[in-house]
């Protein structure tokens, strides 16, 4: 067992897959002679050489489209696209391609490749640099797209997704990087498409994913520690598949559920969510399914308009506190 | 306009190239009998082009009729002709290459030795298709032929064929990729990274640009600041060769070079200029061509020309050419009727490929089914 960061983890088993696999190879923006816009890849050029870690142009198409065809002639390419939003300029290749490639053809070749990027809000970027449109990716079958939330679960899930035979879109998350973790040594990989239970509870499902996953843990403590609640802790993992029976049977015990999610409320993650408990778990629900999301507006660069944006602590305790109070649950501030 | 290359790497060879529209509706077909007398390799080499031009030619007519008769769905381009153009190209593919090309590709998937029946059925949306079914017109692929698609998007298959040839560098084979596309190309974003991207890593890529003239309806002088498409080959320090395309010699020999170069591992750029005999897809009327343009096309066929050459050089006469033509009517006819025989896929098999890993939690829903399977109702909350 080590303790490391979320950044560490995820350059300790960049480092070990370079070891083990001659045909996993890094490909992305600044990852080399750079070591990385958030230095994840750091040291890795030196180690392995431009064949193994290459840097590219900025050319987000150009270079996630050259994954593709390189995972289809047996290599295992792991991207870097410095953050989500540039992953735009290379939607054509991971949707119209990378997503198609294996059932549009037959299943006759697979394109076993990373796309990792991270998204992330409150960093005063603006607009076009804090966006979390993990959706865009999740809504597309043939794709997969993983959310770690813990240094362990970057390492296993990134360890899943490199030994993954389809595209998998791993969403890192600019708030976690510097987050520490124990990381057990012989960590297997994880399982794509299964989410987890991270505290176990009666009163309340709190679900999220990559910080706000985190954030949901620190909430429940606290809202333990100050008003004696248990609320279960579900961290998805995986967007798409998406483990909607971890979340049904959570709801089936507690009879809540308040989603938190760092993307935009309308059509997002939660809305999927919410609409599993429906159909789900409705008999069993005791007050509407609630999500806690940033404000749908293009996220503002001044500190207290960018702060008022996002979702804050606050946010979730007062979400919970109202959907308990909807179930006629008494808390410490009492019933609304 | 000229025919000839015109890189700036200094290292460039010259092509024998004659790429004018003019020389295109002139075929080299005046040479007399008695002179320049081919060779038995030169024979056996023009006559595998005719019939392979002469069995596309018919191959995409039978498709083009099936179509009408809603046998054929979607979109449908084909290759006439392009046949020439094929013909040529492909015959300086080794087996072990690999090829990707856009959505106008039948002739291709024909010419690289695919099994016509595969081709036809894959059109029809059958099970023996190259693609299972799954791909249609514009989507064939066959592994086993190093077809690595067919793609729709224009300009998707750019980078992901850039990324071929990287694998390929990277595991130091002798094999090359050739990545082909329409003139509308050039204008995508894609085409110039991927140009980027190849000349930067000294990739063993060919990238063909098919010109014929028109993107959809769009002539290349509206839609290319630069109309001699090759020479944007300059802006990456990539060789590049514009060639007549409506003669498959001509268009072999380019490819020739082509095809060294690349295996030298440096990245080439060939235009090949031929004609699109109809319109865009099967369903295109090409309204928008004039009249005059209409009446030029009449009297332009590469099919044609290159039999009338061969007959002037004393490697078919027209005897031989009918009976060759009455062979590959009957080959086509044997190809619908295998394609319309074969079943179409059992709709069991839907859930089959959207992943090649199997995940749990995948879903596999059809239209209505409930989300999340209903939970007994047990009277209200417990």
């Amino acid at each position: 067992m080590t303790e490391l960061t979320y950044r560490e983890a995820l350059r300790q088993t960049l480092r070990s897959e370079l070891l083990r696999d001659e045909d996993v190879m890094l490909m992305g923006e600044e990852i080399g002679v750079f070591e990385g816009s958030y230095k994840i890849t750091a040291g890795l050029l030196e180690e392995f050489g431009p064949r193994r870690v290459r840097d590219t142009p900025i050319a987000e198409e150009g270079f996630t489209g050259a994954a593709i065809g390189a995972a289809m002639l047996g290599l295992r390419p792991v991207v870097e696209i410095m953050t989500i939003n540039f992953s735009l300029l290379a939607l054509d290749q991971i949707v119209n391609h990378a997503a198609k490639i294996h059932g549009m053809f037959g299943g006759q070749m697979s394109v076993p490749m990373v796309i990792r990027t991270p998204g992330g809000g409150g960093q005063q970027l603006g607009a076009s640099h804090s966006q979390n449109i993990e959706l865009y990716y999740a809504f597309v079958p043939g794709l997969k797209v993983v959310a770690p939330s813990t240094p362990a679960d970057a390492r296993a899930l990134l360890l899943a997704a490199i030994k993954d035979d389809d595209p998998v879109l791993f969403l890192e998350n600019l708030a976690l990087y510097n987050t520490k973790g124990d990381v057990p040594d012989d960590l297997p990989a994880a399982t794509i498409g299964k989410a987890k239970v991270t505290r176990p509870g009666r009163d309340l499902t709190l679900i999220g994913y990559s910080r706000m996953a985190v954030v949901a843990l620190e909430v429940a403590e606290e809202l333990a520690e100050s008003d004696g609640l248990d609320i279960e802790v579900i961290d998805l993992c995986s967007l798409r598949p998406l483990d909607r029976e971890t979340v049904v049977e959570s709801v089936k015990k507690t009879h809540a559920a308040v989603m938190l999610e760092d993307d935009w409320l309308t059509y997002g993650i939660g809305a999927e969510v919410a609409a599993t408990i429906s159909d789900g778990a409705f008999d069993y629900l005791d007050a509407p399914v609630r999500r806690v999301a940033m404000a749908e507006v293009p996220l503002p660069y001044s500190k207290p308009l960018e702060s008022a944006a996002l979702p804050s602590r606050q946010d979730v305790v007062n979400a919970i506190r109202a959907t308990l109070a909807a179930v006629g649950h008494r808390t410490s501030e009492g019933t609304r | 306009m000229s025919g000839t290359t015109r890189s700036s790497t200094p290292t460039r060879r010259r092509t024998k190239a004659t790429g004018t529209k003019a020389s295109v509706e002139t075929p080299p077909t005046e040479t007399p009998p008695g002179e320049n007398q081919p060779s038995e390799v030169e024979r056996e080499r023009a006559q595998r082009f005719y019939r392979q031009m002469l069995f596309i030619r018919r191959f995409e007519e039978r498709a083009q009729r099936a179509y009408t008769q809603a046998l054929i769905g979607g979109y449908c381009h084909l290759n006439l002709g392009e046949e020439a153009a094929i013909a040529g190209l492909m015959d300086e593919l080794r087996p072990e290459d690999y090829l990707f090309t856009n959505y106008r590709e039948h002739g291709y998937a024909l010419a690289r030795g695919i099994d016509p029946n595969a081709v036809m059925a894959e059109l029809f949306g059958r099970v023996d298709g190259v693609s299972k079914g799954w791909g249609g017109s514009m989507h064939m692929f066959d592994v086993s032929h190093r077809l690595l698609g067919g793609y729709g998007i224009v300009g998707g298959q750019l980078p992901i064929a850039t990324g071929a040839a990287l694998a390929l560098q990277y595991k130091g084979a002798d094999e090359i990729v050739m990545c082909t596309m329409g003139d509308g190309t050039v204008a995508i974003g894609a085409f110039h990274e991927s140009l980027n991207l190849a000349s930067l890593w000294d990739l063993p890529i060919v990238f063909v640009i098919i010109n014929n003239g028109l993107g959809m309806g769009t002539p290349v002088a509206h839609s290319s600041a630069l109309p001699d498409l090759y020479r944007r080959g300059d802006a990456y320090r990539i060789e590049s060769a514009r060639v007549d395309g409506m003669n498959p010699d001509i268009v072999a020999s380019a490819t020739a070079t082509a095809v060294d170069v690349a295996r030298g591992g440096r990245p080439y750029l060939l235009e090949v200029v031929t004609e699109r005999l109809k319109g865009h897809s099967v369903v295109d009327p090409a309204k928008y061509r004039s009249g005059d343009e209409a009446a030029r096309l009449k009297g332009v066929d590469p099919v044609r020309a290159y039999a009338q050459h061969l007959t002037a050089i004393g490697v078919h006469d027209a005897e031989s050419i009918a009976q060759l033509d009455a062979e590959v009517l009957r080959e086509v006819d044997a190809v619908a009727a295998f394609a319309a025989a074969s079943e179409f896929p059992d709709t069991s098999t839907l859930f089959d490929y959207t992943y090649a890993s199997p995940v749990p939690n995948d879903s596999r829903r059809l239209p209505g089914d409930a989300l999340y399977p209903a939970a007994p109702i047990v009277g209200g909350a417990a």
